[in-house]
Parts: structure tokens; sequence; C-alpha cells
């Protein structure tokens, strides 16, 4: 592919540029050296890690869509229309509930029901002739809508003070971010971009067809359990500290797609970067553009996701 | 090379393959016929273990399939089924380069050598100046070859085709036969064929099987087999069987009254 080395290098200077552009711009400008303490102090507890835990979510959901889509054979798989991100938030609403205190009681119970929300969907979405791009995203809207019902009921349960930022948090929500709340979803990250691009190879043969990918030699039913429960991680461990950010599984791959090529082996680790500049880009205009009030960030990333996801459905 | 013994094949309480044995010998084509359902498709993935049989074995160069690994079974059979659609911008040569997939590493791009090994065969699929094309945008025939080039790039000794020439044109479809014989003449590849033109087999088989309802009714030298009986029995339609006028194989003139 002619020019690949130019476009990668355009994303690798972008990431810095715009994860420092997040630190900088907000409600207040802020200079870089040279503050004073209180500015010193806003940059490094509040907004570096909210930049830190958006480039971790942006990264994760970006990376999750992409295989995901691979694994499906499905453009249009994203882990918020499937309701992965919903099974997740739903995890880690009841983890608030029930297991108030203990830190890992979040990532693991929003795992968990990532991993529940997912095994369901691909159950329903399989039939005798193989699965279709609208049975897939059908059973997502009946996951997703099932799963927002119970968090719903959930929410009754909650006093009024903490209803709104949990309205938020569903959106998909950075403002949370503390020091340290971005370790965990750096982490998972890193780890689950070299896991799957680790696969990416079999997911190129897959990407064509399960039965081809298992003619020529892939151990396709290793390769779908990696594949879930990777996503699974990513996506659980994301949406407890950030919420459900909407569609950034299908914004990023898509555009990768379109720029890089269709191979995974480079379609997974940009998507990372991409992911990670989207996110951060978008929340550094939901912290500016109403300033000093804020938007979630999700509600950025759904108004560019859902035209594109219109524009993918008619062509299908 | 590739033996079916006393092969079992059940999906559910449906009896697919009953007591299927047969031989694909090295430097010959096979060409398996009969009805819809009879089990043809079936056959053929059980040949390559995508199923497995309730009894019976499938041994490859003597050992029992059920001890290769998915690795070891692709760099040995190759498939080229009915096709496939993508909805990914796939080009050519990715998807050439899959064939490749059982010889490197899981992780890692494909060496100068698999490269060059995709180009040729694309050579001779007649795919020349495709290399950049993408799979979605090609029509079923182009497609199709696209598909065959695949398999002949993972250089597999065994090629099992399933109606690979249902969307070619006459020359194409002579180009796939071609191919397809000279890689059993030239490198002691053996195929088995699945087709429905009863004199495309009669020209190009070395041996024939005949199948109805999972059961093997005839298997043999392709002249020997292909008798108006035999094609009676299998499809219930009358045919006449002759001579061709140019060499010794048969000609099948279907009539319907």
């Amino acid at each position: 592919m002619k020019g690949i080395g130019t476009k990668i290098g355009i994303v690798l200077i972008a990431l810095p540029a715009v994860l420092l552009a997040g630190l900088l711009l907000g409600s207040e400008n802020l200079p870089l050296l040279g503050g004073s303490d209180l500015q010193q102090a806003i940059l490094l507890e509040i907004r570096l890690p909210r930049v830190l835990l958006g480039a971790a979510v942006g990264a994760s959901l970006a990376v999750a869509g992409a295989a995901l889509q691979s694994l499906l054979r499905n453009p249009l798989a994203e882990p918020y229309l499937l309701g992965v991100s919903n099974g997740a938030a739903l995890g880690t609403m009841l983890a608030i509930v029930l297991f108030t205190g203990f830190f890992w009681a979040g990532p693991i119970m929003a795992f968990a029901g990532a991993v529940i929300a997912t095994a369901t969907v691909y159950r329903m979405a399989q039939s005798k002739v193989g699965m279709s791009v609208e049975r897939l995203v059908l059973s997502g809207i009946i996951v997703t809508t099932m799963l927002s019902s119970a968090i719903v009921l959930l929410t009754t349960l909650l006093d009024a003070t903490k209803l709104r930022s949990f309205t938020f948090w569903l959106l998909g929500d950075l403002s949370q971010a503390t020091p340290g709340s971005y370790i965990l979803p750096l982490v998972f990250a890193v780890l689950g971009t070299i896991i799957l691009t680790f696969n990416a190879k079999a997911l190129n043969l897959l990407m064509l067809g399960e039965r081809d990918a298992f003619d020529f030699g892939v151990d396709v039913s290793k390769v779908r359990l990696v594949v879930f429960a990777c996503a699974a991680a990513l996506v659980g461990v994301s949406v407890a500290a950030g919420g459900s950010v909407g569609y950034v599984g299908l914004i990023v791959p898509h555009l990768v797609r379109m720029t890089f090529g269709s191979d995974n082996r480079r379609v997974i680790p940009i998507s990372a970067l991409v992911g990670a500049i989207f996110v951060v880009l978008a929340d550094t205009v939901a912290r500016t553009v109403i300033a000093p009030r804020e938007l979630p960030v999700g509600a950025i990333t759904a108004l560019i996701g859902a035209p594109l996801f219109i524009y993918l459905l008619k062509r299908s | 090379m590739l033996e079916a013994r006393n092969i079992f094949l059940s999906y559910g309480d449906r009896e697919v393959l009953r007591d299927v044995s047969l031989n694909l010998s090295a430097g010959k084509i096979t060409v398996v016929m009969g009805p819809n359902g009879a089990g043809k498709t079936t056959l053929l993935k059980a040949l390559n273990s995508t199923l497995s049989p309730a009894s019976g074995s499938v041994l490859v160069e003597g050992r029992d399939i059920v001890d290769l690994s998915r690795r070891e079974i692709a760099k040995k059979i190759a498939v080229v089924a009915q096709e496939n659609e993508t909805r990914f911008p796939v080009s050519v040569t990715e998807f050439v380069l899959g064939g490749r997939y059982a010889y490197g590493k899981s992780f890692g791009w494909e060496t100068a050598d698999d490269r060059r090994i995709a180009m040729e065969c694309l050579r001779l699929c007649d795919l020349d100046g495709y290399e950049d094309r993408l799979l979605n945008e090609l029509s079923g025939g182009e497609r199709q070859r696209v598909v065959l080039a695949r398999a002949v790039a993972s250089q597999a000794g065994i090629l099992l085709l399933d109606e690979p020439t249902a969307n070619l044109d006459l020359a194409h479809q002579a180009m796939m036969i071609r191919l397809v014989r000279e890689r059993c003449t030239g490198c002691g590849a053996s195929a088995l064929v699945i087709t429905h033109d009863l004199n495309l087999a009669s020209e190009f088989a070395d041996d024939l099987v005949f199948m109805k309802s999972g059961r093997i009714i005839a298997q043999g030298a392709v002249n020997d087999v292909m008798t108006s009986e035999n094609i009676r029995t299998v499809f219930g339609v009358d045919a006449r069987v002759d001579s061709s006028p140019v060499g010794d194989s048969r000609r099948v003139t279907l009539i319907f009254d």
C-alpha cells in the first residue's frame, strides 16, 4: 500500500498533539509550564487522568469493535449497539448497589455483564442459514433494550443526587476520572490490543467466512473465544470507568479500514491509536463547547456515529 | 492419498452418509455426482474433517485425520467451496495470501516466498492485473477464480472442489479444469470435484462416483461407470451414452419426452 508510512506517521504525531490539547484546553485554558499551583494541580490531578482515561476508553472500544466486526463478518458490529456496553453498565451498577467499597467489584461485574450480553447476542443472531447483518443488529437492539430497562429499574433504587451523575455516566462520561482511575483501563487497552493483534492473521481469514478460515488452518473456536473474552474485558473495564461511550467501535475501525485497508494486522493496532485520538478529541469538545458546563462525551460520539451507522446500513 | 473408509454421518436423526468408502489416488481426478441432497457436500466436509463421521475413518497419506492439527490438514487438503462474499474491502492479493496461513506463524507477515507463490497462482488463474482489485467489486466468475487461486496457493496435494465451474464462462471452465489437471499430472496431486455436468465429468474425470441418498451407487473408472443404467438409477432420467466424436471419452445425451 502506497504512502502507508506517511499515514501511520500522521497518526503517531496526532496522538500526542491531541493528548496535549486535551490537557491544556478546557473551561479554563492552562499553560503547560509555569502556571500557578492551582493550575498545576488542575493539570495533573484533573485533566491528566481524564485525558489518559479518554485515551484508554477510546482505544479499548475501537479495538473491541474492530475485532468483533471481523469475527462476526459484519462492519456494523459495535460494542454499544450489540448491547455489550449495556451489559457492562448493568454489571457496574449492580456492583455499586451490592458491593460498595470493593474496588475490583466494578470491573469484574462489568466484565461478567459484557460476557453475558455478548454470549446472548451471539446465540440469538445465529440461525441455520448463518448470521445475517439484520439478525445481528436486531438481536443487539433486543438485548440493549432489555438491559436498559433493568438499568432504569436499578436507578430507582438510587437517591436523587446520584441520579444526574448516573445519567451522564450511562451516556459515557469521563468527568469522574480521578488520579489512578485510568491505570486499569490503560493496562487493559494495551494488553487487549496486543493479544488481538496477535490474532489478526486468523481474523483476516475469519472475516471472509468461518468455514474458509477453518479449511485454511485457523483454530476457529479458540480464536473466537479469545476475541470474545478480550472484547468483553476491554468493554467491561472501559465502561466501568467511563460509561457507555457509543459508536466509537463503529466510527474508528471504519475510518481506519478506509485509509489503511482491511488487513487486521494494521486495522487493530491503528484503531487503538485512532480510537484514543477520537475520544480525547470528542471529550475536549464536550468540555469546551458550552463551557463552563459540560456535555457527556457519549453525546458527541453518538452525534457523529448515528449518521454513519445509517449510511453503512443503507450500503450493506 | 486420501481415503475414506466406511463413513456414516448423520444430522440429528437424518442419515446423510451411509457406508461411504472411496480412495483418491495421486495424479487422479475423481468426480462425485448425484442429485441434490445426495450427500456430496457433506462427504467433502467429512473428508477434510469439518464434520466428524459417526463411524468410519478418513486417512490422509495413511494417517487418521483426527490425529492431525488444523494447520497440518490445511497444508495437505485445500477446499474450493461455493463462493463466499465479504462486506469488507479485501484486495485480491490479501485474499490469495490467506492460502498461505498454515505455513506462517500465527502472527507476522507473509514472506517473500509466500508473495511469489500467490502472484504465480494469480497468473495461473488468469488474474494478471487483479492484484489490487477489491474482492467485493468482482463478478461471480472472477471471484470463483480468486477462490481457486487461493486454494492452489496453499500448495496442498489434495484438492476438494465443490461445483468449481458453476459461475464460470466456457473459457474459464476449461481453464479451471486444465489447472486441476495440471496439479494432478504435473505435481502428483489428487482432486475430488463435485459437478452436475455429465459431459464435463466424462471429459476430465479419471474416476467417477455416483451418489444417491447418502450411498455410493457406483464407482470406478469414468468410462465404466458413465452408463445409461447408472444415470437412470441415480437421477431418474433417460440418457443415451455413446463415444465422444473426439477422443475416447463418453458422450451423454439426455432424452426428454
